[in-house]
């Protein structure tokens, strides 16, 4: 029997019992959807935290003081932040920053309450590839010579002036007054910082008028941001960097106080979070697949049963084993198959829905779906092969004989 | 004269095992020429449907040759002998066995799905199977499903499906044993017309004038062929007995 012929029975068959044949891919439908949406929303959100991380800066490199060791947080200076600048080669620039509490900021007759305060270098804007949208930032000499001046995020410029200019005017940060010079571009929030909602000043203010009571000394810094001048540098730059500061806190290479990342670094240790929730809705997925498929070989358990005569007949007409066994196994691979292209087209439309609408991003992984429908054909014949084999082993006698 | 279609030597058939031993066929010799109509009677359980299945080789028998169309098919593999069906065989049964929600015409093409000897193209397929269903008078009948047929027209259906492979070898089962006498005598007619036409049929039946069609009857008892021929003393057609 040729092969065309065993498929167009096999469609035959299924075509007679149209709505059973239909709730049987069901299963598959469902799991082979679920299997694509469940992968577009983990690559969605790896893709968002890349993306957002990447806003940090291009070729970052992050140096802070190691968490958990005691004392680290005291031994990272302004002073490592200009050995760094002088020192490293294949450098663009460095941004030293420190965050205080957060302050009181008035200005045209309103007042904010705990707004964070960031002092930073000079070379801030360009190191976190956030620009100055009016005005100019602080140059280095203003730094160093702790110029009372203030850069605003764009948020809150609006929420102090609305849609007059700050620029020349004076606002008070904490009790110190100072001049505004620059209102920083609209970058809104990165990793859950609202760059827009703070107040950029020169890091020398900061350490004179907000961080001299503190008992440890006023010219520590929080995080040192470091732009290597090309990517291929940046193993060099962290190679040196560490050297460096190793040297100047006098700790060994193999265990320095301080941790040097870049933002490839970060995605990872995000990326090994989203895995985690990825390889569980994958399971999840998995297992709706398998239930379909069990659903397919009860049906076709069940329609071999109610088709024992039918079975009888063909076979005394001259269909051979092998024949009835493709029959059969080719309508649960039919149903599976069916079910996969039914599956995958829910589950590209569902994940353009969940973008759209369900408040997170997706991203269609192209390999999900040879993925979805390959499972499903495997299935369909795992699945179908038992119950085919059941068809294909029956006595002709006893089958034309059964009711 | 040229060789005989059917050739049956010493042929039994045991079912079960030890004490549940039932020997179906107790050692049967059969010939049936070419261009026979050959009736099988006996009471129920005396082995006509046992030999039936042997002679349509839907079985193979415990012990005993069986050459069919000069050709020895009692050892032969399950796909041989599906071969034979498809190809030198056509049955009709008591219960049409037809499929439902398939056309008359789809009806009639399944042995064509199976013909491995010559690949036949639907078209080709579609004008046998509708000849095949004109012949039996169905000509009007194409698009029918049974359930929209009386039952002798569903038999008619079944007649020309065995036919369509224009197997050498018809077997009957009771083929009236579900229709009314009407529908009986035009079924009867059909067998009578391909037999004059040179079709060779062998046929089961318990009523004695349906046998009286056939050339030749084969009383069947316990396994054994009691009587064979049409002579007066054949005891299956003793109106008694039936
Ligand atoms: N598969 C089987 N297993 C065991 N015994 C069987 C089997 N098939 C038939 N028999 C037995 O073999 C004997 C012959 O059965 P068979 O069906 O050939 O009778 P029959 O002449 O066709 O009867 P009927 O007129 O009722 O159709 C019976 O005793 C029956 O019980
Ligand atoms: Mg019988």
């Amino acid at each position: 029997m040729k092969f065309k012929k065993v498929l167009r029975t096999a469609w035959e068959g299924l075509m007679l019992n149209k709505v059973r044949s239909f709730l049987t891919t069901l299963g598959v439908i469902i799991g082979v959807a679920s299997v694509i949406v469940m992968l577009s929303v983990s690559a969605g959100t790896e893709a968002a935290i890349a993306e957002q991380i990447n806003a940090l800066g291009a070729n970052l490199i992050i140096v802070s003081p190691m968490r958990g060791v005691p004392g680290a947080g005291r031994t990272m200076m302004i002073a490592d932040a200009y050995a760094i600048e002088e020192q490293v080669v294949g450098i663009d620039g460095i941004s030293a920053e420190q965050g205080p509490a957060p302050q009181i900021v008035k200005g045209n007759g309103i007042t904010l309450e705990s707004i964070a305060v960031i002092g930073t270098t000079a070379d801030f804007p360009n190191v976190r590839d956030y620009a100055v949208a009016s005005g100019a930032y602080f140059t280095a000499d203003e730094d160093e010579r702790k110029a009372k001046v203030v850069v605003l995020g764009a948020g809150i410029a609006k929420d102090l002036f609305g849609d007059t200019s700050p620029l020349g005017q004076t606002i008070t940060v904490g009790t110190v007054k100072l001049t505004v010079i620059g209102v920083m571009e609209a970058k809104g929030m990165v990793s859950d910082v609202d760059y827009d909602g703070r107040v950029y000043l020169p890091i020398n203010i900061v350490f004179q008028k907000f961080m001299s009571e503190m008992p440890i000394g006023g010219d520590r810094v929080r995080t040192i941001y470091v732009k290597a001048d090309s990517q291929e540098n940046i193993p060099s730059v962290i190679t040196q960097i560490t050297a460096l500061l190793s040297e100047r806190h006098d700790v060994s290479p193999s265990q320095p106080d301080f941790t040097v990342q870049t933002q490839q670094d970060i995605i990872a240790t995000q990326e090994a979070t989203t895995a985690a929730f990825r390889d569980l809705l994958a399971w999840v997925a998995g297992v709706s697949l398998l239930v379909g498929g069990i659903g397919i070989m009860n049906i076709m358990l069940v329609s071999v049963t109610e088709r024992t005569r039918e079975i009888g007949l063909r076979q005394a007409l001259g269909a051979r084993a092998s024949d009835v066994l493709l029959q059969f196994l080719l309508e649960a691979v039919i149903l599976s198959l069916a079910g996969g292209l039914v599956g995958v087209g829910m589950g590209v439309g569902g994940s353009y829905l969940f973008g759209m609408f369900g408040g997170m991003q997706t991203a269609i992984v192209p390999g999900s779906i040879p993925l979805a429908f390959g499972a499903a054909a495997v299935i369909g014949i795992f699945f179908g092969y038992y119950p085919a084999t059941q068809a294909a082993k029956l006595d002709p006698i006893e089958a034309l004989r059964r009711e | 004269m040229s060789k005989p279609l059917i050739e049956i030597q010493g042929m039994t058939k045991v079912y079960g095992m030890g004490e549940a031993t039932v020997h179906a066929l107790a050692g049967v010799d059969m010939t049936v020429e070419k261009g026979e109509f050959v009736a099988i009677m006996g009471h129920s359980g005396s082995g006509k449907s046992t030999l039936m299945n042997i002679l349509g080789c839907l079985d193979r028998p415990t012990a005993g040759a069986y050459i069919f169309d000069g050709r020895d098919v009692s050892r032969l593999s399950k796909n041989e002998l599906a071969e034979v069906r498809n190809q030198k065989l056509g049955f009709i049964f008591q219960s049409f066995n037809l499929l439902p929600r398939l056309s008359a015409l789809s009806n009639v093409m399944l042995p064509m799905l199976y013909n491995m000897e010559e690949d036949i193209s639907d078209e080709d397929a579609e004008k046998r199977a509708a000849a095949s269903l004109q012949a039996v008078g169905l000509g009007e009948r194409l698009h029918h499903q049974p359930n929209q047929l009386s039952g002798g027209q569903q038999q008619r259906v079944a007649i020309a499906r065995a036919l369509v492979n224009n197997p050498p070898l018809i077997l009957a089962d009771e083929p009236t044993g579900n229709l009314d006498s009407r529908s009986s005598v035009e079924i009867m007619e059909i067998l009578h017309h391909l037999h004059k036409h040179g079709a060779t049929i062998v046929m089961v039946t318990h009523e004695p004038d349906i046998a009286e069609h056939a050339g030749r009857v084969v009383c069947v008892k316990d396994g054994k062929i009691l009587s064979d021929g049409h002579e007066g003393n054949n005891p299956c057609l003793n109106k008694r007995m039936a």
